[in-house]
């Protein structure tokens, strides 16, 4: 890490030496703790899903953690990504690696799109704009039948075999099916640890933390904005590509706006702004969902209570809250 | 296109409005909350859903439509009020967000207490007998249930109006949009006429829904739904701004109404194009004041 990334955290002396630690080897512990695991997760197809949400909810939190802005629309990033991703297994023929690059390139192509429009306002529209917008992307794949499928969703994206510098991997074994993308998962960890740390990464934070003052330093404030956006979209397109190899089908429901809202759950429910907060949110929250949704079909009850008790009590979420404990 | 008279035309016009004054009220409700608590109510859909809801449940028990106008709007003000005071109240000052992450959360609540109340499916609602049929509003018959929808409409807007500009408490709810800080100082408990605002505005979400349900029926996702349309109606008459909300509302209800006659495929996304081009042109649409925005 460079001193840029450092420097921001504040009351760097009293933390425990652990925190230092954790910081400064973060995207290697996330490598670590991907890589290990499935060997205490029972059930690996609820493993690979913690890994794909909390991809997105790391693109996510790069917009609402580190820049500051609250967005209600990144489930067209997501979706757009899933579908680009299935389009071009589906209809073009592309092999998989070319497949997930066009799922990245549809994130971030959306997130620009969006982000012209949205990033012209500020605060509390900025999230009205994101979720209209967002709609608004959900009707146009929603009657571009040909190409997504329409209401029944994109079918048919079957990847069984991946090849690999002449080796044949099998993709449907549900292990090696998690170790692949967990490859793509810690690789984009590794990547964001790195945006976070440069110069850039410190800039985003600046204009979270006082815009005035960002701008008069000479920073584009607006640039900065829609650059930290587009980038978000990229790893939200990483992450809707990789969902829809896991799945085989894009459902429509992916452009939805409850899955925009699913991500601000599960980042607020982790710890906004912390690097390891979306994994854990992701983690917690799904685990959550497939234990209360054996017990009963109205699990949305239970999450939503718990969201307006974190809300109330915990926004600094479970890992944030963890950090503020550590630093006393 | 030999079928499209001047008539057609027009009763497509008077059906988007019928449409738009839906989409008044809910945006009024959404931008008197906003306009006075700052806080953006994403919970405002379930309130408007809950409405159709309760009007549902009491013709069931054998009320009819005309006791509901009464009674829904009474019924889910009351529950605004409880919502404010308990949930809402202890985020003031914690930031902009939180309100609205909270209510977000709140109308999963919602949502999901419906469908365990009333099931997952939807409902069709029977529009009163006295307001079945149409009439002849000179260009050609025009359903009476969309008229009424109007004038009610209408009704509700000059009750706030009077409410607002001609009753000693409205002032003190326009004084306290203005500057909360200087209410507060001449003695007015604010936090008391934030309740109140609360009330009116999730009440006007509930009558809304109300005299949605006959013209679309009743489903636990409708709130959802005419959430997105509201904002883009919010950010095309600018935030805060009631006149703005009144004018993009029927503005976003004729633009549906006349591309679904003129290109039905592009119904839904039109206002979201209509909604792109103030972004660009006026980002703080229509009546938004310029400092609120950027």
């Amino acid at each position: 890490m460079t001193n840029a990334a450092q420097s921001i955290k504040p009351h760097r002396a009293t933390m425990g030496i652990w925190y230092e630690f954790a910081t400064r080897h973060r995207a290697s512990i996330v490598a670590v703790v991907i890589l290990i695991f499935p060997l205490v997760m029972p059930f690996t197809a609820l493993a690979v899903n913690i890994l794909i949400y909390g991809l997105y909810a790391l693109g996510f939190n790069l917009v609402f953690g580190y820049l500051g802005l609250l967005s209600f629309g990144h489930a067209a990033l997501f979706g757009t990504g899933a579908y680009l991703c299935g389009i071009a297994i589906v209809h073009l023929g592309w092999p998989w690696y070319a497949a997930i690059a066009a799922g990245i390139a549809g994130g971030l192509l959306m997130a620009l799109l969006i982000g012209v429009l949205a990033i012209r306002t500020r605060g509390i529209y900025f999230a009205m704009v994101t979720m209209a917008l967002s709609q608004c992307v959900y009707y146009l794949f929603y009657q571009a039948v040909d190409l997504t499928g329409g209401e029944n969703g994109l079918r048919g994206i079957n990847v069984r075999t991946i090849d690999l510098f002449g080796l044949r991997i099998d993709f449907i074994n549900p292990m090696i099916r998690y170790y692949v993308i967990a490859a793509f998962v810690i690789a984009a960890f590794f990547v964001m640890s790195r945006i976070l740390a440069s110069p850039f990464g410190a800039v985003i934070e600046a204009v979270r933390e006082n815009e005035m003052r960002a701008r008069a330093s000479g920073y584009d404030v607006t640039l900065t904005r829609l650059l930290t956006f587009i980038l978000s979209g990229g790893f939200c397109g990483l992450a809707g590509a990789l969902q829809a190899l896991h799945l085989s089908i894009v459902p429509i429901e992916i452009l939805h706006y409850e899955t925009s809202g699913l991500v601000v759950m599960i980042a607020l429910l982790g710890g906004m702004g912390t690097f390891f907060g979306p994994m854990i949110g992701a983690a917690v929250f799904l685990v959550l969902e497939n234990i209360v949704s054996v017990w009963t079909v109205h699990w949305q009850l239970i999450v939503g209570a718990i969201f307006i008790a974190c809300v109330l009590f915990f926004p600094a979420g479970i890992w944030g809250t963890l950090i503020a404990r550590g630093r006393r | 296109m030999a079928g499209l008279s001047f008539d057609l035309i027009a009763l497509q016009l008077f059906a988007g409005l019928a449409l738009g004054a839906i989409y008044v009220l809910f945006a009024i409700g959404l931008s008197l909350i906003f306009g006075m608590l700052t806080v953006v109510n994403f919970a405002h859909g379930a309130f408007y859903m809950v409405g159709a809801y309760v009007g549902l449940y009491l013709i069931s028990i054998g009320g009819n439509f005309w006791i509901c106008l009464v009674a829904v709007p009474i019924v889910i003000g009351l529950f605004g009020l409880a919502v404010e005071r308990v949930l809402i109240r202890p985020l003031y000052g914690r930031g902009i967000d939180y309100p609205l992450l909270l209510t977000f959360g709140l109308s999963y609540v919602m949502v999901e207490c419906v469908r365990i109340a009333f099931g997952k499916t939807g409902y069709p609602f029977d529009t009163p007998e006295v307001l079945q049929g149409a009439v002849d509003i000179g260009v050609g018959y025009f359903p009476l249930y969309r008229l009424f929808v109007i004038g009610a409409t209408a009704v509700v807007l000059l009750a706030l109006w009077l409410f607002l500009e001609k009753t000693s408490y409205g002032l003190i709810i326009r004084a306290g949009a203005r500057d909360p800080q200087i209410v507060r100082v001449l003695g007015v408990d604010v936090s008391r006429v934030w309740l109140i605002v609360f009330g009116i505005g999730t009440a006007i979400a509930g009558f809304a829904g109300l005299l949605a349900a006959p013209l679309q029926g009743v489903i636990p996702e409708m709130g959802g739904t005419i959430l997105a349309e509201a904002f883009v109606v919010t950010v095309v008459g600018g935030m805060g701004s009631i006149g703005g909300a009144v004018l993009a509302g029927l503005l976003v209800g004729v633009v549906v109404s006349m591309t679904s006659l003129f290109a039905p495929e592009m119904a839904k996304v039109s206002i979201f194009a209509l909604m792109a081009i103030v972004l660009i042109v006026r980002p703080q649409g229509f009546f938004g004041r310029a400092g609120l925005m950027s």
